[in-house]
């Protein structure tokens, strides 16, 4: 059997010559200094073509065009198998890829592995650097999602801002406008068809630059025995890529990756963010204003990445131990420091999400095309427990009440007053009004086998606003969702013809901002208010979509 | 080191290195067959749509009737047009029969004289109750699922009727499915 196979690649050998090219690949003589610091290298390759990898996967269930790619991206999370997975492993490897090559970096920094004669190794790394940070930028927008846009927006102005190009990098971009399908379908061509063939290139030309001069040895490396590149560091390098792996692989399994909701250029109270590796660069433009901001937006880091091109063309000295690089370790050390400082205070300089803005659109919205009293019902459903005794459909475990997909098909509104108002029956010792009972049955009937989680789905200050608007008899002037009185202005769309201030504002002293109107005041408890205006504007533009 | 633990050791480190490569690409594999082949769930699930009003029709005179019909297609959801050809039989029972001939799916019409389906392409003609009469098709009408709810027609996914044995045909002939418009 053994000899069988042994023939198989004797003849494969033969013809292609693959085996012994592997064999030669693992056969490379590295020194004997190299170790654990050399794993990096390998284990962004890795990371790089998981990327890949992942990223087709996504391309299979996506349209890259705006509106379209977001309800795709929704398909791939709340629908295909496996889709949250494969979008968490892609989210996830691309901060991982960033760290580990600025990790591989470091170690080849403050090893001075870039010295003569691998000039050009480090010069190509310093460009695989960039065009990572590439895939970042243009994959930002590719949900097309509030995040997306606007921190695409922030992005194209900063190109738009460099002297004497500026204008051409608009072009470039398809950004010379406002940002729309030009500006999309660039991000999207830059991102799958421009970047992963210059990386495959350069990743190919670095690796050969490393096989070409070898990994950079020790300063007493020729003393020693050299060693052979496998078995000993295979083993190292594949260990530390399956651990990078296993982080990788339990970030997108129990990390969640929320998505926004999609992208809106009316929104004006959007505050964007950048992804949290470049969030170092947006604070550092706070320090910058006015005639100075170019500084912080294009001087500093151009000047940063030329100095990383001169470093081998800088730094010619003898080549010496590690731990007498002291320069290069303080550099680094400062680098970490002030990166950090600026990722920190830009964390914390962050405003907290308003409550319409945190909605997670990565699961099911059901609850969204709710009529007020259905949502408000959706309170009392919970507040009284009615889960503890039944179940929408079988699978759970089983409770004592029956089970009410199959109930609600038997009964109508009139009888689920009846059973949630009679102590008797339903085991609510009842503080509800009939108003109050009336919301929890239309609640209890808007409930299907298909949106069954609406009960756990739908956030508490939407329903709690609904209760307040309920209470407040809204419904008499207003539609929500189809549902009410034309006498008011129809409130679904709210949200794009006012801001959450204004609303506030509204309720509170209606005749101030629209005169004449026969809304009377609705001075609420600022806990009330915030549900109900949060609540308002995230009612759909229009109700069934 | 004696040699043998040398061996060893080399043994120790192909077997970890084939362990932990085996382990990774089990982890990508698995999710990605999963990815692939697994159907998702699809949260709209196309019910019964409502085609029209049926109360008035008159026993056997079949009626085009032409409706919405909403299908979800991936991440979009379509509207589309659909027709039915509907006959209220003389016990008022409702059929639904799919729009197209099972030949090589043109559209028929009724002729009232003999009452019969024709289909206008290789002159099939079927009864009121779907079967084939004369011509090429190879099975009787499709029909709907089909219910009537307070005097409304519902229609479900429309079903193929069985192979008929009188009229044979060459499988390459076989006629276009019609799984598209389920």
């Amino acid at each position: 059997m053994k000899s069988r196979l042994a023939g198989f690649v004797a003849a494969l050998d033969d013809r292609t010559g693959i085996p012994s090219g592997i064999r030669h690949f693992m056969g490379e003589e590295i020194p004997a200094s190299s170790g654990w610091p050399q794993v990096f290298g390998s284990v962004a390759l890795f990371m790089i073509l998981v990327q890949f990898f992942t990223g087709i996967l996504l391309a299979f269930n996506y349209a890259p065009t705006p509106g379209q790619s977001y309800e795709s991206l929704r398909y791939i999370l709340t629908e295909v198998t496996g889709g949250r997975l494969m979008r968490g492993l892609h989210h996830w490897g691309a901060s991982m890829v960033i760290i580990i090559v600025v990790l591989h970096m470091v170690q080849v920094f403050i090893w001075g592995a870039y010295k003569r004669p691998r000039e050009a190794t480090w010069i190509a790394g310093v460009i695989l650097l960039l065009l990572t940070l590439a895939y970042g930028l243009t994959g930002y927008l590719l949900p097309w999602d509030n995040r997306a846009y606007w921190g695409t927006v922030v992005t194209t102005q900063i190109g738009a801002s460099v002297p004497g190009a500026g204008p051409w990098v608009s072009r470039l971009l398809g950004s010379a406008g406002e940002i729309g399908v030009v500006t999309f379908a660039r991000f999207y061509a830059l991102h799958v068809l421009v970047l992963p063939p210059i990386t495959l290139l350069l990743m190919f030309f670095h690796v050969y630059l490393v096989r070409r001069h070898g990994v950079a040895p020790a300063p007493d490396d020729e003393l020693k025995p050299k060693q052979k590149f496998y078995p000993k560091q295979v083993f190292r390098d594949t260990l530390a890529i399956f651990v990078a792996f296993a982080i990788l692989f339990t970030l997108a399994v129990m990390a969640h990756v929320p998505l926004e909701r999609m992208a809106d250029p009316t929104d004006t109270t959007y505050v964007p963010r950048p992804e949290w590796y470049f969030l170092f660069l947006f604070q550092s433009l706070k320090l910058f204003e006015g005639p100075m901001e170019l500084v912080g937006t294009v001087i500093l880091p151009t000047l940063a990445i030329l100095a990383l091109i001169a470093t081998p063309f800088i730094d010619r000295g003898r080549l010496v131990r590690v731990r007498q690089r002291l320069l290069a370790i303080g550099i680094v050390v400062l680098a970490g420091i002030g990166w950090g400082g600026l990722t920190a205070a830009a964390v914390q300089s962050t405003p907290s999400q308003t409550l319409a803005g945190s909605i997670d659109f990565s699961g099911p919205v059901q609850w969204m095309q709710l009529r007020p009293p259905e949502l408000a019902g959706l309170h009392y459903f919970k507040a009284q427990k009615c889960g503890e005794c039944h179940d929408l459909t079988a699978g759970g475990a089983g409770k004592p009440g029956p089970l009410l997909a199959e109930t609600l098909r038997r009964h109508d509104h009139e009888w689920l007053l009846k059973h949630v108002g009679d102590p008797r029956s339903s085991g609510i010792a009842s503080s509800l009004s009939g108003a109050q009972l009336s919301d929890l049955a239309a609640a209890t009937l808007a409930m299907t086998a298909e949106n069954g989680d609406l009960v756990a789905t739908t956030p508490a200050f939407a329903s709690e606003g609904a209760v307040i608007y309920q209470r407040n008899n809204c419904g008499a002037c207003h539609i929500v969702n189809g549902a009410g009185g034309k006498i008011g202005p129809t409130l679904n769309g709210l949200a794009s013809r006012r801001s959450e201030a204004w609303a506030t504002e509204h309720f509170v002293n209606p005749q101030k901002l629209s005169p004449g109107t026969p809304m009377p005041p609705y001075p609420l408890k600022p806990k009330e208010m915030q549900a109900l205006v949060s609540w308002l504007f995230t009612l759909p533009e229009k109700p069934g979509i | 080191m004696t040699q043998d633990t040398k061996i060893n050791r080399r043994g120790f480190y192909a077997q970890a290195i084939f362990a932990l490569n085996a382990v990774i690409g089990a982890a990508l594999a698995i999710p990605t067959l999963v990815y692939l082949l697994v159907p998702g769930k699809s949260k709209r699930k196309g019910d019964l749509i409502d085609a029209g009003d049926v109360s008035q029709l008159t026993p056997g005179v079949p009626v085009e009737m032409k409706f919405q019909q909403s299908r979800v297609d991936g991440w979009r959801v379509l509207t589309e047009r659909r027709t039915a050809w509907v006959v209220k039989n003389t016990d008022n029972q409702i059929t639904a029969f799919g729009p197209q001939c099972t030949h090589l799916g043109c559209a028929y019409h009724w002729d009232d004289q003999p009452k019969q389906f024709v289909c206008p392409c290789h002159t099939s003609l079927f009864s009121i109750s779907g079967k084939v009469l004369a011509g090429p098709a190879p099975r009787s009408l499709d029909r709907y699922v089909a219910e009537v709810r307070n005097g409304r027609l519902m229609l479900g996914e429309l079903r193929q009727a069985e192979q008929s044995s009188s009229a044979a045909m060459p499988a390459s002939l076989a006629p276009c499915k019609r799984e598209d418009l389920a």
